[in-house]
């Protein structure tokens, strides 16, 4: 078992990417044997980031160094500096683990009942895959290039999975703007990389976080790296894209094209917590996270009530919900300097959006798998032609309930949990980012009563007599997040306690960070 | 203060939950005194409109695009500019995002 935590690091990330290599030689003989090994190599995965986050909360943080004699040998003999590929794994890196790998199982089994009539569906497990590969690679490394290059492959099977029912015309689109997208953000990123190369000689995250002297050039790299993160995110006003390529994608990579845009917030909170820490202007890169979070919230809202293609709508929410995530975090960079005001409403203010990101995978993936049950019995996005939908799809009108209580803050569900934690520590901060961020819930319900009354409310419409409840995998995957959304809720100190506090103190403990890299000479 | 802290508070998830099962009760035993001849799919059924001529279910169900007109009919000015801004081009995307970085970079460089 020892052997399993001190390696489980990189198994996380190799045990996806080597089924996705075996999909195409197993998928041809046996389709059976395909599913079964996606989904086994999903649950393993999943088993070992527990293990790995249990190991982390108890020992602390944990490097693994490839290709070294030894897997904690970050500095070989006779260096000074890092030069292997290093993974770097703290309770932050675990938290967002934890959510790739319930996503990623979750979108799997959902999987295998929706895309059962689609061709190439060997193609579509390998990128799916490839893409929680990536995801995984992303939340565990220490490097800045092997940042980008797991970046790019989550991209690059995000953006084929998005254009994958090449059947209908808005998909080909779609997945276009999704790879310019990520493609303009990973060059932007790789720029800032070459900078600080080009400087310090360095590409390691913690090495370059002790040696950082925000000159100029690293202020150029900020700001490339934050605008860089916050497009792939889809924070206002660079969202645009989210809905156009989530709305068209399989509804099972929807989810996983949110959980990638999570991972994409963590890269963004290790550089400004990390990588840059103190050096930055605090205030300053605070506020500016605090304002994109404030217009994502609200012009994702005001824009989701007005939809009418039930997945742009989820979508817009999307955005929106990332804005919680940002204000929370945003406020706590602000005052990370002020140590009366970091205790007295930081931390919980980061505890708050931590503990919403991980609410919203689980109650956002809910909504979208929600809305692919629809799409797949009703052939229809379209809220105005849905209608009486309950009568004959109670489970998924069930579901949908819940997803839409938790994302709208409405007592006693997670989503109000996390939602009373940034409205109480925001306010102390400042009254009127409380304030957006209350008109925002209240948006939130209004919208997502409206797309519930639009599909499942009302008499019974002739044309979906034949309607029936979606296949038992598609009702499983639903059911691992509800399961999700139902624990968090009545136990919200406890994955406070245990999960989003552990991971606030790791981005703020940057010395830590440091150590785990520099300390580990042999 | 933390959520963790509001454990016994009137924001306990527990509470709420406990208070949830006793209105599901309450509310099972009111139906329990309701009519028991009621039969599904007969005239007790029939939707009454004040004798009026009841629509087709497809014409009585209230659609997507009618619903907060007055709140789009208010905010129009908004939704005009709002909705104008997403155009759906590609190019405009990324000119925002060099704006932003130019916009950034400036930022960081003064203060």
């Amino acid at each position: 078992m020892h052997a399993l935590v001190t390696h489980s690091p990189i198994l996380i990330i190799a045990i996806p990417l080597l089924a996705a290599f075996l999909i195409p030689l197993i998928g041809r003989a046996n389709e059976k044997a395909r599913d079964v090994l996606v989904v086994a190599a999903l649950a393993f995965v999943g088993f070992l980031v527990i293990i790995l986050a249990k190991d982390i909360y108890f020992n602390g943080l944990r490097v693994y160094t490839l290709g070294a004699s030894s897997s904690i040998l970050t500095i070989p003999e006779h260096y000074m500096v890092p030069v292997r590929i290093i993974l770097e794994v703290d309770s932050m890196s675990t938290f967002m683990a934890i959510i790739t790998a319930t996503v990623s199982l979750a979108a799997a089994i959902y999987s295998l009942a929706f895309v059962r009539e689609e061709t190439g569906q060997n193609r579509f497990y390998t990128l799916l895959l490839l893409l929680a590969a990536g995801m995984f690679g992303m939340e565990l490394t220490g490097d800045l290039f092997n940042l980008f290059v797991f970046l790019e492959i989550a991209s690059i099977a995000g953006a084929a999975l998005t254009a994958f029912r090449t059947r209908f015309a808005d998909t080909a689109e779609g997945g276009f703007k999704y790879i310019v997208i990520s493609s303009i953000a990973a060059l932007m990123i790789l720029l800032a990389i070459g900078l600080f190369y080009a400087q310090y000689n360095l590409i390691n995250i913690g090495a370059l976080a002790q040696v950082m002297q925000y000159t100029m050039l690293d202020k150029i790299a900020l700001a490339l790296l934050v605008i860089a993160f916050m497009m792939k995110l889809a924070g206002v006003p660079l969202h645009m894209w989210c809905p156009d390529a989530y709305s068209v994608a399989p509804a099972s990579i929807t989810v996983m094209l949110v959980a990638a845009s999570y991972a994409c917030l963590y890269a963004l909170f290790r550089t400004c917590f990390t990588l840059y820490g103190v050096c930055l202007n605090l205030v300053t890169v605070g506020w500016i996270v605090i304002i994109f979070g404030l217009l994502s919230m609200f012009i994702g809202v005001t824009m989701a009530v007005f939809q009418s293609d039930i997945k742009r709508l989820m979508a817009y929410h999307c955005i929106s919900q990332t804005g919680y995530m940002l204000l929370g975090i945003g406020v706590g960079l602000a005052v990370l300097d002020n140590p009366e005001a970091l205790n007295s409403y930081g931390i919980a203010a980061m505890n708050g959006g931590i503990f919403h990101i991980i609410n919203n995978a689980l109650y956002k993936g809910l909504l979208f798998l929600t809305a692919g049950a629809l799409f797949y019995r009703t052939g229809t996005r379209d809220l105005n032609k849905m209608g009486g939908l309950a009568h004959k799809m109670k489970w998924t009108a069930i579901f949908y309930i819940i997803g839409a209580l938790s994302i709208s803050g409405i007592p006693p569900s997670n989503g109000f949990a996390s939602k009373l934690l940034l409205y109480e520590s925001t306010y102390q901060f400042h009254p009127v980012i409380a304030i957006v961020a209350m008109i925002t819930s209240i948006l939130t319900l209004a919208s997502f009563t409206k797309a519930f009354y639009s599909a499942f409310m009302g008499a019974e419409l002739p044309e979906y007599e034949e309607v029936k409840e979606v296949p038992k995998s598609m009702m499983a995957g639903m059911a691992i997040l509800v399961v999700g959304i139902i624990f968090f809720s009545l136990f919200p100190g406890l994955v406070i306690d245990w999960l989003a506090h552990p991971a606030t103190e790791a981005l703020i403990n940057q010395g830590a960070y440091i150590s785990g890299i520099m300390g580990g000479m042999g | 203060m933390a959520i963790s802290e509001l454990s016994y508070s009137p924001w306990s998830p527990v509470l709420w939950l406990l208070a949830f099962v006793v209105v599901m009760i309450m509310a099972y035993f009111f139906r329990r005194r309701g009519q028991k001849k009621y039969k599904k799919g007969t005239e007790q059924t029939r939707i009454f409109l004040c004798g009026e001529e009841v629509p087709e279910a497809r014409q009585r169900h209230i659609r997507a695009h009618n619903v907060y007109w007055g709140f789009f009919k208010t905010m129009k000015e908004y939704y005009d500019a709002n909705i104008k801004a997403h155009t759906g081009i590609i190019n405009d995307y990324i000119i925002w995002f060099i704006a932003l970085v130019s916009i950034t970079a400036v930022i960081l460089f003064i203060v």
